[in-house]
This record gives structure tokens, sequence and C-alpha cells, in this order.
């Protein structure tokens, strides 16, 4: 196999980190607001983040992406398959996310709230400086696993029409005939990406100060 | 306005079938120190957490400073909720110290002094960690600033507990057996900040197991047993005999374990 044909992978491969990161990030602000629909105590938000969760939860992304990709023609919207990939996985990978940071809020310790409390936080407040980063901190090893699974997940979105690693190969692989190279060298590159990100992610943990509840 | 800081009124507080406490009326003198003591399960801290509304009273008022805590009573004399906005105005008098501290584990002690200063005083960050640093200077912990809560000794994080809830200028201090989760050889630090406010003439309302501490800082002892307030005096009179024979009884606890030559 030649390196033209490697480069072209490494290049595809961009597409690839560059979707699934996106797609984290505006996962986890789904997940951030699902978790205070769920913590709000206003019923309509709370049955809102159940159906959402258990939705995105139970369908295979594949369907939901196909779902995705039929059905926004249908209801006269336009956009690059570049969006609609990310907007499927987003929403997805939100619904994972909001279920990890579920047990991370239920081990919020109360009297951190109390002190919060106390100290006048409103609620809104005593959320976003406090039970955040808190539950961000004890549920950061699933949120890690989280996004290497996106990041194996996102060669899905080769069905709505986005060029990226897996698709590439495909596409090498039918002009050049060559599948096992190719295939090889896309699974080396997913698994060198999803080695930094658990390097990344171990350290992040460990500088994080207090990390495992202390 | 009366001289009392805070006024408990026939309080009540049941858990399901239990009565926690049972018809509690009690008066927090302004400038002194009040110990709330008893026998684990007595109702004292339940009592002290009523007085921060972290606890709800079943039945009862309380007064902070003559406006009422937690509940209102409207036009028909019906009890309601206070708004979540008129609790927030009438807590801020208060500032309150948990056994277990409750210091944020992922801010610094800085950020733990501060983080209310900038947040619901609106201070900029200068002038919170400004603020901050005083109260940290007072509590002894000026080169611990830059240090997160799980780096600190516990009764540190108690002395730092104590600064953030300083930082916020309260009027009345309650402390939730402030001592009661350190080693022996750290309840002194703290309990000798303790005694520093109390010089200062702050309100303090202290739920303890110190006994020795009770005797020679509080300006009077209420004694709790099952739920009811059996009596409120000033510790020359609670300690001298002859004693209340609960109170004795209680006393003789501390003498089977020698932890006090006070009584």
């Amino acid at each position: 196999m030649s390196w033209k044909l490697f480069n072209l992978l490494l290049e595809a491969s961009l597409m690839t980190i560059f979707v699934s990161t996106v797609s984290i990030l505006i996962g986890l602000v789904l997940a951030i607001l699902l978790s205070a629909a769920n913590l709000s105590g206003i019923r309509p938000l709370q049955w809102f983040a159940k159906f959402f969760i258990s939705f995105f939860r139970g369908t295979p992304l594949l369907v939901q992406l196909l779902l995705l990709y039929n059905l926004l023609p249908v209801i006269g919207v336009q956009i690059p398959s570049l969006v609609t990939a990310i907007i499927g996985l987003s929403i997805c990978t939100a619904a994972y996310q909001a279920e990890n940071l579920r047990g991370g809020f239920e081990g919020v310790p109360t009297g951190l709230v109390e002190s919060a409390d106390m100290a006048g936080f409103t609620p809104v407040q005593t959320f976003f400086h406090i039970r955040v980063p808190i539950a961000l901190r004890l549920t950061l090893p699933a949120l890690i696993n989280e996004a290497i699974l996106i990041l194996k997940a996102s060669s899905l979105v080769s069905v709505v029409g986005l060029i990226e690693l897996t698709r590439m190969a495909q596409n090498l692989v039918a002009s050049t005939f060559m599948p096992l190279e190719i295939y090889a060298s896309a699974g080396l590159i997913y698994l060198v990406i999803n080695l930094v990100v658990a390097t990344a992610g171990r350290q992040l943990e460990r500088r994080l100060p207090g990390v495992g509840g202390k | 306005m009366s001289d009392n800081a805070i006024s408990v009124q026939h309080l009540v507080k049941r858990f399901g079938e239990t009565t926690v406490l049972d018809d509690i009326s009690l008066e927090i003198p302004r400038g002194q120190v009040s110990c709330l003591i008893g026998p684990s399960g007595s109702g004292k801290s339940t009592l002290l957490r009523c007085m921060a509304f972290l606890e709800e009273a079943t039945d009862g008022s309380i007064f902070i400073e003559g406006a009422p805590l937690g509940f209102v009573y409207d036009g028909a004399g019906k009890r309601q909720r206070q708004s979540a906005t008129d609790l927030r105005k009438v807590r801020s008098q208060i500032g309150m110290v948990f056994q277990q501290f409750n210091l944020w584990p992922h801010m610094t002690a800085l950020g733990n002094v501060s983080a209310a200063l900038r947040r619901v005083r609106r201070m900029s960050k200068a002038e919170a960690e400004e603020k901050a640093m005083v109260q940290l200077r007072k509590v002894g912990l000026e080169n611990r600033a830059g240090h997160y809560p799980s780096q600190l000794s516990g009764g540190q994080q108690q002395r730092v507990a104590i600064a953030r809830s300083l930082a916020l200028e309260p009027k009345i201090m309650l402390f939730d057996e402030p001592t009661s989760a350190l080693d022996p050889e750290l309840t002194g630090e703290v309990l000798n900040v303790m005694r520093g406010l109390a010089s200062e003439g702050m309100t303090m309302v202290v739920v303890t197991h110190e006994i020795g501490f009770a005797a020679t800082v509080g300006n009077q002892i209420s004694f709790l047993d099952q739920g009811k307030l059996l009596f409120t005096d000033a510790p020359s009179k609670v300690f001298a005999k002859p004693r209340h024979p609960r109170l004795e009884q209680f006393l003789d606890t501390y003498l089977d374990r020698g932890a006090s030559t006070l009584v």
C-alpha cells in the first residue's frame, strides 16, 4: 500500500476527529441540560428528559442516522451532510452522557448543596458552580469511555454521505482492491486516536482536584 | 426589636410517627454563646438545622432577628412556605458550620471562601479574594489559600469552613458539632477560633459534645433529651449541684470516659 493511500486515510481521519469532538462537546452540553431538567422538579421537563434518554438509548444509532437523513428533506430542511452527522451523533451521545451524569449528580453529597444554600447561592448557581463540576469529576472515567465509543461510532455517519475515515477506506478499497491493507490501516488509525484520548483522560483524572468524592 | 437574635416558638418536628422535637421554645440572646447539649438522638442537631431551615419544622415558628424563617402566615392565619428570595434574605444573616465541613472539593481554600462573595455578593474576583484572605488570615490559614480541601487536615478544613461563613458577615453563627469529626488533637485549633469569635461578641449557637467548651465559653446552656428541652440556664447554674437528674446521668458518661475534669 502506498503512502499516498495512507495519507488519504489520515486526511479522512481528521474529519472523524472533527465530527466526534464537536458531537461529544455538544452532547455534553445537552446532557447537562437534560440533567438540569431531571433535577428541576418540573414534571413536564422531567418527562421530556426521560423520554429523550430512553428513545435515543433504546434505538440503534444507525437507524437514528438513517431516519434523520430521510426525515430532513421531507420537512424541507436542507443542510450539509456534515451538520446532519453532527446532529445525529450529538443527540445520541447526549442521551448516554446524561445517563452517566445521573450517577454523578446522585453522588454529590447533600452537605455540599446545603453549604451552598447557606452561602446564598440560588438553585441555578448551585447547579452550575457546585453540582456540575463535582458530577463531571465523579463521572469523568465514564465520559472518557463515551468519547471513545463515539469516535468509533462515527464510522456510521458515512450513511448520511459524509466522507470520514471508514467511508474513505471503503472508497479506496473499491478502487484499489486492497481490502486487507486498507481496513487494517484504518483500524490502526482508530486505535492510535483512542489511545491518545484514553491517555489524556487518565492525565485529566489525575490532575483534577477533588476526584473520587474526596 | 427584642434583644434576641433567634426566637424559637413551640417548635415541633416529626419524622413520620417519631417526634424528634417536642414543643421547643428557646430564645438565643444577641452577642452571646448558646450551647445545645444532650445525648445523641436528643434532637439538638435537628433543632440547630431548623434554625437554618435545613430541616422544615412540622409546626411552630422561628424568628431570625425578628423576621420569620421558612414559613409565614397568610391573612387567614394559614402556614405557608416563604418565597425562595425571602428565605435567602433571612438566611443571609446566618452562617452555618457543619460537622463534616462541607467544603467544595473542586475549589481551593481561597476559592471556597471567595465563591459566595463573587456569585452572591457580585464582587470582582480581586475584591472577593482580598476579603477572603482577611478571613483566612483570621483563622490562621493564609498560607494554605491555594490548597484544595483534600490537601488540608480536618482541623484546617473546619477553619476554612468557618472563614467561608464569616466572609459573608453573618450576624449569627450556627455550629453543628464542629469538632465531632476531628481527631482529638485537632479539636483545639477549631475551638480556639470559636473562642476568638465569642470574645468579639458574635452571636453563636453551638451544638457540642465538648462540655468543657460549653461550660467555659457558653453564656447559656440548653439541655435536650428525647426531643424535649429540659432546661436553659447559665453554666454556673447548670453545672452547680444538685443537678437535674437526667443531666447528672449524662455527665456521668463523660466521667466514665475520663474525658472531663471540669464536671
